[in-house]
């Protein structure tokens, strides 16, 4: 104890440099002891998540890379009793198969058109993610308009081209899944700026259908949607007339992103401060004016977070046009475990793990990236 | 005089607290005596929030002794309950709690803590709120009241526990302009009845009006400790002076 | 000449009168509307007639013809009417939401709570169960459970079992049946009588605390009162005459079980498939509220003694949960609605039965869909009045 605790009056000599913790309060001993073993009830659950670690983590390195087999031309390579040991993950089979589960039955020597609108859609989307891109309202007309014309005469045919029709029975895969996710973004955006603006109109009947509408799809589970469009579709339509099995669920799975869209699109559309709209209207602009060339793409990027979000799950939801028997990753995979040349113990969980590394890293990454740009918004209104 | 030791409200020893790697309190030695006030001020990072956060534990010190009303400040749960019975506090941000009211903001900790009947703990609630002068808002919730009555109220809160020493972190700092008068008011009365006070602040013209001492803390050290009038007139330390060329102008 | 200020004023045209343009609007799209409603439902008349499909829901009290394995109110093939299946299916996936809902909550709040926590390990493992959940589809996590688990699980002779209670097989989980006595209404009784001994307890309680300031422990004699009591009313019982619940323990006779209740495949797997999937989502709802309170409340309580039971109880939780509950309950509408992907692993709930093979069976399409969706709807929407009156409620007041 010095004399400046005594005293009224005190002025620093000498300053005091800054020295590093004492051992106890750093180093990885330290960490260990503070963060895991710091009481019993820490230490209790530490040991409980360790466990939860060994019980699951081992097991799938093991099956997806010990245990596996990664070359091979039939079930042989992945019998145990022949490869004499444990086998894990089919690899070889998911190698032999892959164009099966990326094309479908797509004429193999048409696939060129799937890869081509494979890149068409790449080019669409980063252009569309890509927040710095330039010229981005060519690249949404470029998205929404002349993409999908360009993706239709692709994958479909089109006769005065050159391009045999290919009917859409054959299309299987991830073609399928990609084409449900594309069809059901490239429509639900648009259909859901619309449904949002109808919902936030002053007119009562358009307000009172966009509410009708959205509250309806929101309520019920997709696969109703899907049944509905099914069993529904060619119900309504004049007799003889016939829907393509493929277009029903997609019309169903349009309509339900949209109703989902909507209400992220009103969320933006509540965000954005009243100046903005008092100030397009100063300057004389109309209502569609306003919305197109001030309102919206200020509303639209704002909630670019809960639109990826809603994509993923759109994206997840595609799995479920399966159940209606339209041929995606996941019924392809099911149709081609019968294959009696690959018949092994672990086909089918072989099967399941490629759609969910497919799935996750689809998800995943587009989760990444909204997070990234949530970042980036919030840092641009911290001024 | 008697003992100074048995006088102490506040005792810091050796103190000396990291984040980590960052040495943010070197070597604080600061003795509080009943019923002085003292201001401390430095610029933003030097620690000044840090040290008077240790003494009510919010912030734990790895080195040192802190001593509060004759009670050291070690893991001891039941001794830090005790000091913080002993301790109030004002935050730069108010804390109210939003969904109670203002007089249920004010009777929770001394019905849960005190276990004072309602009807007491509603008594002092608003003798105090008369106090800070806004017996009037007892039934309304923090958020529809201002930033300056927010204030007055968590002052008020922190009363309702009789405690022997009031910290203050910042307490106008969050303020509209206009409202900081009525907030510093109410602490040089609070101070003219004799309260020990540890205020972080920027408000010199309060120091010059109420404190016994003025603290400029830097670089997580105390640099200079004087008088306000000799502090202000006549700082000795370098950086002192440069910090109060920078406030004052 | 009348001045500028006696003339009328000047007559807007017509293509822009605003309010002019309004109605129009709205009277071509009821027009599209109903023009398109007309169409369609023309359409459909005839396209039913050609294809000699009955309308009207007579059909639901015609024999239905068809089996349904796990179900919770008596139906068999030959007595049961297409009613009675879509009760069937009802009941099924009420019960199965139900059970999920309660478990998921629970597993979410762990989870949720375990993200948060200091701990590395607990943290970490929280996080990564939630990102595998959240990015893989519920579909494929439906078809792993049912598929991958449940049909590797051994024959009924080689059966995993807890004890001589429980016993999980290819052909489900078998677990104990509780048949009641004719005393054993007297249990379920004390349970309401604790309840109610409870509250009233809780409310002298409070008025003790408001006007002396002591402190009487709830929550421990909540818990005396509402599981104490019946047990030990069972436990009486049981002494003075027999048994008031006795179990109908499965037993394994020949190659399968006789006795107890089963619980087929396709229902664990969806309520497991359902319940670690929305307790990923519950988990960051919750995780949101807790964050949602900020620092600062927990500090405030800390400096004025509050202890941290008290803080959490009477500080953080309430504010938590104004942020938690609209998005919880919004989870366990999503949980009702995906309760519907029992259709893909073949458990009979409401679309599986009704959806599936009674729109097969009678074709009527339109009644069948139309009924599904209204029940569909009407949970939906009821959830979402009680969750409104509750947001209502509970706002945090603001100028």
């Amino acid at each position: 104890m010095n004399a400046a605790t005594e005293t009224l009056r005190f002025v620093r000599a000498q300053p005091v440099d800054a020295a590093p913790p004492p051992n106890l309060v750093r180093g990885p001993l330290a960490w260990i002891r503070e963060n895991l073993f710091s009481g019993p009830l820490n230490t209790i659950l530490t040991l409980i998540g360790l466990f939860l670690i060994y019980v699951t983590v081992p097991p799938i390195i093991k099956f997806f890379f010990i245990d596996a087999v990664w070359t091979g031309t039939n079930r042989d390579a992945c019998r145990p009793e022949v490869l004499g040991r444990p086998v894990g993950a089919c690899w070889a089979y998911i190698i032999d198969k892959i164009n099966y589960f990326i094309y479908g039955s797509y004429p193999a020597q048409l696939r060129w058109r799937v890869d081509i609108f494979f890149v068409l859609l790449a080019i669409g989307v980063g252009w569309m993610l890509w927040l710095e891109a330039p010229k981005r309202t060519l690249g949404a007309i470029y998205f929404f308009v002349i993409f999908p014309v360009l993706a239709y005469m692709l994958l479909n045919g089109a006769s005065w081209l050159g391009l045999e029709h290919v009917p859409t029975s054959l299309w299987g895969g991830i073609l399928v899944t990609i084409v449900v996710a594309t069809v059901g973004i490239v429509f639900s955006l648009p259909l859901g700026v619309v449904l949002a603006l109808g919902r936030r109109s002053r007119l009562p009947i358009i307000r009172m259908f966009s509410v009708i509408f959205i509250e309806f799809v929101r309520g019920v589970p997709l696969i109703t949607v899907l049944f509905m469009a099914n069993t529904m579709l060619p119900l309504f339509l004049p007799e003889g007339v016939t829907v393509d099995r493929l277009l029903r669920p997609l019309v169903g799975v349009a309509i339900f992103a949209s109703a989902y869209m909507a209400e992220v699109v009103r969320g933006g559309l509540q965000a954005m401060p009243k100046g903005q709209y008092e100030g397009a209207m100063s300057l004389g602009l109309n209502y569609w004016q306003m919305m197109v060339f001030i309102i919206l793409p200020q509303a639209l990027r704002i909630v670019i977070p809960g639109i990826v979000n809603t994509f993923i799950g759109l994206f997840k939801d595609t799995t479920l046009v399966a159940i209606v028997g339209i041929f995606d990753l996941i019924r392809t995979i099911e149709a081609s475990r019968v294959d009696p040349a690959w018949a092994a113990p672990t086909i089918n969980t072989t099967g399941y793990a490629f759609a969910a590394i497919f799935y996750f890293i689809f998800c995943w990454g587009m989760s990444r990236y909204s997070m990234a740009v949530e970042r980036r918004l919030a840092a641009g209104q911290h001024r | 005089m008697a003992d100074p030791k048995a006088e102490a409200a506040v005792q810091m020893l050796g103190v000396h607290k990291w984040y980590g790697e960052f040495h943010v309190l070197r070597d604080i030695n600061l003795h509080v005596r009943r019923g002085e006030r003292i201001v401390i001020c430095g610029p933003s990072g030097s620690g000044k929030s840090t040290m008077i956060r240790c003494i009510n534990r919010l912030e734990e010190h790895q080195q040192g002794r802190v001593i509060v009303d004759g009670t050291e400040l070690t893991n001891d749960l039941k001794k830090i309950d005790e000091i913080r019975r002993e301790v109030g506090m004002v935050f730069q941000h108010f804390n109210l709690f939003p969904h109670l009211t203002i007089i249920e903001n004010c009777t929770l900790a001394p019905i849960w803590v005190k276990k004072m009947p309602k009807r007491e703990a509603e008594e002092v609630a608003m003798k105090y709120l008369r106090r800070v002068k806004i017996p009037e808002q007892a039934n309304k919730y923090p958020g529809q009241l201002s930033g300056g009555q927010q204030q007055r109220v968590a002052i008020a809160r922190s009363l309702c526990m009789n405690p022997k020493i009031m910290l203050f972190d910042e307490p106008t700092s969050a303020l509209d302009p206009e409202m900081v008068k009525e907030v510093l008011d109410t602490m040089v009365s609070l101070a003219e009845e004799g309260m020990t006070m540890l205020v972080v602040s920027h408000e010199m013209g309060f120091a010059r009006q109420v404190a016994d001492r003025v603290i400029f803390m830097d670089y997580g050290q105390i640099v200079e400790m004087n008088t306000p009038d000799e502090f202000f007139k006549n700082p000795q330390h370098e950086r002192t002076k440069l910090f109060l060329s920078q406030i004052l102008n | 000449m009348p001045t500028i200020a006696q003339q009328a004023p000047a007559r807007a045209s017509l293509l822009y009168d605003p309010k002019l343009r309004a109605v129009v609007y709205q009277v071509v799209l009821t027009l599209v509307v109903v023009f398109l409603v007309y169409t369609a439902a023309t359409n459909a008349v005839a396209n039913l007639r050609a294809a000699r499909i009955a309308s009207g829901f007579g059909f639901l009290s015609t024999s239905s013809g068809f089996d349904v394995n796990q179900s919770f109110i008596p139906y068999s093939a030959a007595t049961s009417t297409y009613g009675d299946a879509f009760l069937v299916g009802l009941l099924n996936t009420l019960v199965v939401s139900a059970i999920g809902i309660f478990f998921a909550t629970i597993l979410g709040f762990i989870v949720g709570i375990a993200r948060l926590s200091k701990n590395w390990i607990v943290a970490k493992v929280a996080m990564v169960y939630v990102e595998v959940i959240r990015n893989l589809p519920l579909l494929l996590q439906l078809l792993f459970w049912y598929v991958a688990v449940l049909t590797s699980l051994p024959g009924p002779r080689q059966s995993l079992n807890a004890g001589d209670l429980l016993f999980l097989n290819q052909r489900g989980l078998y677990v104990p049946k509780p048949i009641l006595a004719d005393n054993a209404w007297l249990i379920p009784f004390m349970f309401v009588v604790g309840i109610v001994g409870t509250i009233a307890f809780r409310i002298w309680a409070k008025r003790q605390q408001e006007e002396t300031g002591r402190q009487y422990p709830v929550g421990l004699t909540a818990l005396a009162l509402i599981l104490g009591v019946p047990a030990l009313v069972w436990a009486v019982l049981a002494l003075i005459g027999g048994r008031p619940v006795g179990f109908d323990i499965p037993r394994l006779q020949g190659f399968n079980f006789r006795g107890g209740m089963q619980l087929y495949p396709e229902f664990v797997a969806l309520l497991l498939g359902l319940v670690t999937y929305t307790a990923g989502f519950i988990a960051e709802v919750v995780r949101a509220g807790i964050l949602a309170v900020s620092k600062g409340q927990t500090e405030a309580a800390s400096a004025l003694g509050l202890r941290a039971g008290q803080t959490l109880r009477l500080v953080v939780v309430p504010q938590a949960m104004r942020v938690i509950i609209p998005p919880l309950t919004s989870q366990y509408l999503n949980l009702t609605k995906n309760s519907s992907l029992a259709v893909a692993i073949g458990y009979p709930d409401l679309v599986q039965v009704f959806m599936g093979t009674v729109l097969n069976q009678t074709g009527q399409a339109v009644e069948v869909v139309a009924i599904t969706m209204a029940v569909y709807l009407t949970i939906s929407l009821v959830t979402s009045a009680i969750m409104n009156i509750y947001n209502r409620r509970v706002a945090i007041v603001e100028r």
